[in-house]
C-alpha cells in the first residue's frame, strides 16, 4: 500500500490517556463496509467522538481545538482486538503519522508498520511525562526521528530511543512495502515449494 | 540435537528465508478470506498488475456482515451486499474456491476450515481475522493478519513475520461439572490479562486440555488472541486425527497413512524451553462471566466484581470507566443481574457441541419472557446437524428459534445489534464497548451459562440447574 516516506516528524500531539484502546473503539465494525481504502478518518473513534445524534462530544480530545498534530499519544495496550487494518487506515487518513504508547498489540503494530504509521514504544514513565507536557501546553512540540530512533519532548530536550527492526525501518524510510520484496522472491518461493 | 517446541518445528519447516535484521519469509499453506478484509487486498493486486500466485491454497466465504435471516433473498443493506458481491467477483476472476451463502460449505471461516478438512496438523494457516488462532487446535500455526498481509499471501503465498516468543500454559487435573473450554479460556485471560500473551505464541498442555474435544480445543485456541497472543496451539493426538479423518480435503489412502505418521511426531520435545510458562489447576476454575469491557475482566460466576480499593493510577481509571459503561457497582455479585439478550454463536462457540450443550440444558424448560435469544449456527453443516439430531425441536419447544449462519451479533456488522444500554450474555469473544451494537453491554460466558440466563432472565449459575 502506498504511503509517504517517513524520516522525521515535528508536531504537537493529541493525548488519549486511556488504556486498552481496542480496534472496535478506533473504528467500529459497522464502518468496515467500504471496499476501498478511503474516508475512514471520518469515523475514527466514532463512538467516543460523536453523540448518537452525530454531534461531536466536546470532552473527546479529537474535538478539542487546542489539540492538533500528527502524533497520537495513548495509554498502554493500544490496538488490541481485531486484525482490521481499517484501524490504521482511519488513523492515517485522519492525519496521524505516529502513535506513541508504552505497549502495543502485536497485529496492530504489524499493520501500522505496513502502512507508514510509526508505532513508538516508550517507557511508562516517559509516556507519563509526555502526557504531562501536553497538559501543561497543548501546543508543545514533539519530534519523532526514525533515523535516530528517538522520540523527544522538544521543550525540555528529554528523549527516549525506541526499537524498530532494521528491515522495517528501511521500508518506512523509503515508502516500500513487503509485497515488492516478496514478488521479487518468487523463484525462491517456488523452489521452496518443490523441496517441501 | 537441539530440543524444539511444536511451534519451532512447524515454523522452521515453513521459513523460506530469514531477512537479515528483519522478519522471516514464512510460507503459508492455507489462506482463508472473507468479504471485509479482502477487497482492498484484491484492489492492491489489480493496481500492481499481479495475479493470485497459488489460487488453490485460498478459500473464501462471506460471513462478517451477512444477514442471519432470509439468506435466500438479496441482501438488503447496500454496502454489505456490495462487499459480498465483490468477494464473489474477485474469487471468480482469480479462480478461488468460494462458498456462497446457503451452499453446503458456507459458514464462519473458522468453522468451515476445520469442517472441510482444510485445517490439518503441521500447517501454516492465516486469515484477515484475529480469531484465525482457532485452527491452532489441530497443532497448526494459525494467526490473524492485516489486509496488507492478505495481499502478500495472494501475491506470493508468503508473509513477512518476526518469530514470536513461546509460551506454554499447562492446565492440570480434571474440569469440574458445568465447566467448559470457554471457562478455561476466560479464566486464563483473567489471570494473565489481555496483554499477557502479547509477543508470544501459546502452546496449551495438561490433562484438562488433552481431555477436551476438538470443539472445545477450538474454543480455547480461538480465545488466545484475547490474551494478546498471536495464536495458541495444541499438539495433535488421536482426538485430532479422528476429527480430520474422512473430511473433504483430508488426505486419502496412502497419503492419509503418511500424514498420520508425520502428525504423530508433532509435539514439543521434552527438553524444549519456553520463554514463558504458566501452570493452572482445573479444580480452581468455575463457570466464568465477564463484568467489564475487555475479556480479561472475568470472574467465577459465584464471585463478586472486584473492589477499586487497592487499585491505583491507570488500572483504577480503566476499571471505573468499564463499570460505568456496564452500569455495575464494585463489589457486587453478578448472580441475579438482569439479562435482556442471549447470543449463542460465533467462531468461539458456534459449533455443534455448543448447541448440544445449550439444547441439553434448556430441554423441558422455558425461555424467560423478557429475554430475546439469538441462536446462530456457525455454518450450514452445524445447522444441518442441529436438525439431524432433533435439537431444533428441543429448542423450539423451549421457545427458541434458530437463525442462519454468520458472524452475527459477535461484531454486529449486520442487523443483529444489541440495542443501546441492553444487557447481553454472549458466547462470543469480545465485550468491548459497543462491540455488539452502540451502547450494548456484553457479558461473555459459555453456552451453558448463556442457557441458564436465557431460562431465568438473570445471571444464574448453570450448576444450580443441572
Amino acid at each position: 500500500m502506498a504511503y509517504d516516506k517517513f524520516s522525521k516528524i515535528t508536531s504537537p500531539a493529541v493525548p488519549l490517556p486511556v488504556e486498552n484502546v481496542d480496534t472496535d473503539q478506533i473504528i467500529p465494525a459497522r464502518y468496515l463496509k467500504a471496499v476501498e481504502r478511503k474516508g475512514f478518518g471520518d469515523n475514527l473513534f466514532r463512538d467516543w467522538r460523536y453523540n448518537k445524534d452525530g454531534t461531536p462530544k466536546t470532552d473527546f480530545p479529537l474535538n478539542n481545538s487546542s489539540y492538533s498534530g500528527k502524533v497520537l499519544v495513548a495509554g498502554k495496550n493500544f490496538g488490541s482486538g481485531s486484525s482490521r487494518e481499517h484501524a490504521i487506515w482511519a488513523l492515517y487518513d485522519y492525519g496521524f503519522r505516529v502513535v506513541v504508547s508504552s505497549f502495543f498489540a502485536d497485529i496492530f503494530r504489524n499493520n501500522a508498520l505496513n502502512n507508514g504509521l510509526l508505532p513508538v514504544i516508550v517507557s511508562p514513565e516517559f509516556l507519563e511525562k509526555i502526557f504531562q507536557e501536553i497538559e501543561k501546553n497543548p501546543a508543545a512540540q514533539f519530534e519523532a526521528n526514525l533515523e535516530n530512533q528517538t522520540f523527544t519532548i522538544l521543550k525540555t530536550g528529554e528523549s527516549e530511543t525506541f526499537e524498530i527492526n532494521p528491515y522495517k525501518k528501511h521500508c518506512l524510510k523509503n515508502g516500500l512495502d513487503d509485497i515488492d520484496y516478496l514478488v521479487a522472491l518468487k523463484e525462491e518461493i517456488t523452489a521452496f515449494e518443490e523441496g517441501k | 540435537m537441539e530440543a524444539n517446541t511444536l511451534f519451532d518445528k512447524i515454523w522452521d519447516a515453513h521459513a523460506v528465508k530469514q531477512v537479515e535484521g528483519g522478519p522471516a519469509v514464512l510460507y503459508i499453506d492455507r489462506h482463508l478470506i472473507h468479504e471485509v478484509t479482502s477487497p482492498v487486498a484484491f484492489l492492491g493486486l489489480k493496481t500492481r498488475g499481479l495475479k493470485v500466485f497459488r489460487p488453490d491454497q485460498t478459500t473464501a466465504t462471506p460471513d462478517h456482515n451477512v444477514p442471519t435471516e432470509n439468506q435466500h433473498l438479496t441482501i438488503m443493506d447496500e454496502l454489505s451486499r456490495h462487499q459480498v458481491d465483490m468477494l464473489k467477483r474477485n474469487c471468480e476472476e482469480h479462480n478461488i474456491k468460494y462458498h456462497d451463502l446457503q451452499s453446503d460449505g458456507h459458514g464462519i471461516v473458522h468453522i468451515i476450515g476445520p469442517e472441510l478438512g482444510l485445517t490439518q496438523p503441521g500447517l501454516t494457516i492465516v486469515c484477515g481475522d484475529s480469531h484465525t488462532s482457532t485452527h491452532g487446535a489441530f497443532g497448526a500455526i494459525a494467526f490473524g493478519i492485516g489486509t496488507s498481509e492478505v495481499e502478500m499471501v495472494l501475491a506470493s503465498q508468503c508473509i513477512m513475520q518476526p518469530k514470536p516468543k513461546k509460551m506454554r500454559i499447562t492446565v492440570n487435573g480434571e474440569l469440574k461439572k458445568g465447566v467448559t473450554a470457554k471457562d478455561i479460556a476466560l479464566y486464563i485471560i483473567s489471570q494473565i490479562s489481555t496483554s499477557g500473551g502479547t509477543g508470544h505464541f501459546i502452546e496449551y498442555a495438561g490433562q484438562a486440555i488433552t481431555s477436551l474435544s476438538m470443539e472445545g480445543r477450538m474454543t480455547l485456541c480461538n480465545l488466545s488472541i484475547e490474551s494478546g497472543a498471536r495464536g495458541g496451539m495444541i499438539a495433535p493426538d488421536e482426538t485430532t486425527i479422528n476429527y480430520v479423518k474422512g473430511r473433504q480435503y483430508a488426505p486419502k489412502g496412502a497419503d492419509w497413512e503418511k500424514a498420520v505418521s508425520a502428525w504423530k511426531e508433532l509435539k514439543s520435545d521434552e527438553e524444549a524451553v519456553f520463554d514463558t510458562e504458566y501452570t493452572f489447576d482445573a479444580a480452581d476454575i468455575e463457570p466464568m462471566i465477564t463484568y467489564g469491557t475487555n475479556p480479561g475482566m472475568g470472574i467465577g460466576i459465584t464471585q463478586n466484581i472486584p473492589k477499586v480499593n487497592g487499585m491505583s493510577g491507570s488500572d483504577k481509571s480503566t476499571f471505573l470507566k468499564s463499570l460505568q459503561y456496564m452500569g455495575y457497582t464494585e463489589g457486587d455479585s453478578m448472580i441475579g443481574k438482569q439479562v435482556d439478550y442471549v447470543f449463542v454463536g460465533s467462531c468461539t462457540n458456534g459449533r455443534i457441541e455448543d448447541f448440544r450443550a445449550f439444547a441439553g440444558f434448556v430441554k423441558g424448560k422455558e425461555k424467560a419472557p423478557g429475554v430475546t435469544a439469538w441462536l446462530v449456527p456457525g455454518s450450514q453443516k452445524v445447522e444441518k446437524q442441529i436438525r439431524n439430531e432433533g435439537l431444533d425441536k428441543i429448542l423450539e419447544a423451549a421457545g427458541f428459534q434458530l437463525r442462519q449462519p454468520g458472524c452475527s451479533a459477535c461484531l454486529a456488522m449486520n442487523e443483529d445489534k444489541i440495542p443501546d444500554g441492553k444487557y447481553a450474555v454472549s458466547t462470543s469473544n469480545r465485550n468491548f464497548e459497543g462491540r455488539q451494537g452502540p451502547g450494548a453491554r456484553t457479558m461473555l460466558a459459555s453456552p451453558l451459562t448463556a442457557a441458564a440466563a436465557a431460562i431465568t432472565g438473570t445471571i444464574t449459575d448453570p450448576r444450580d440447574m443441572m
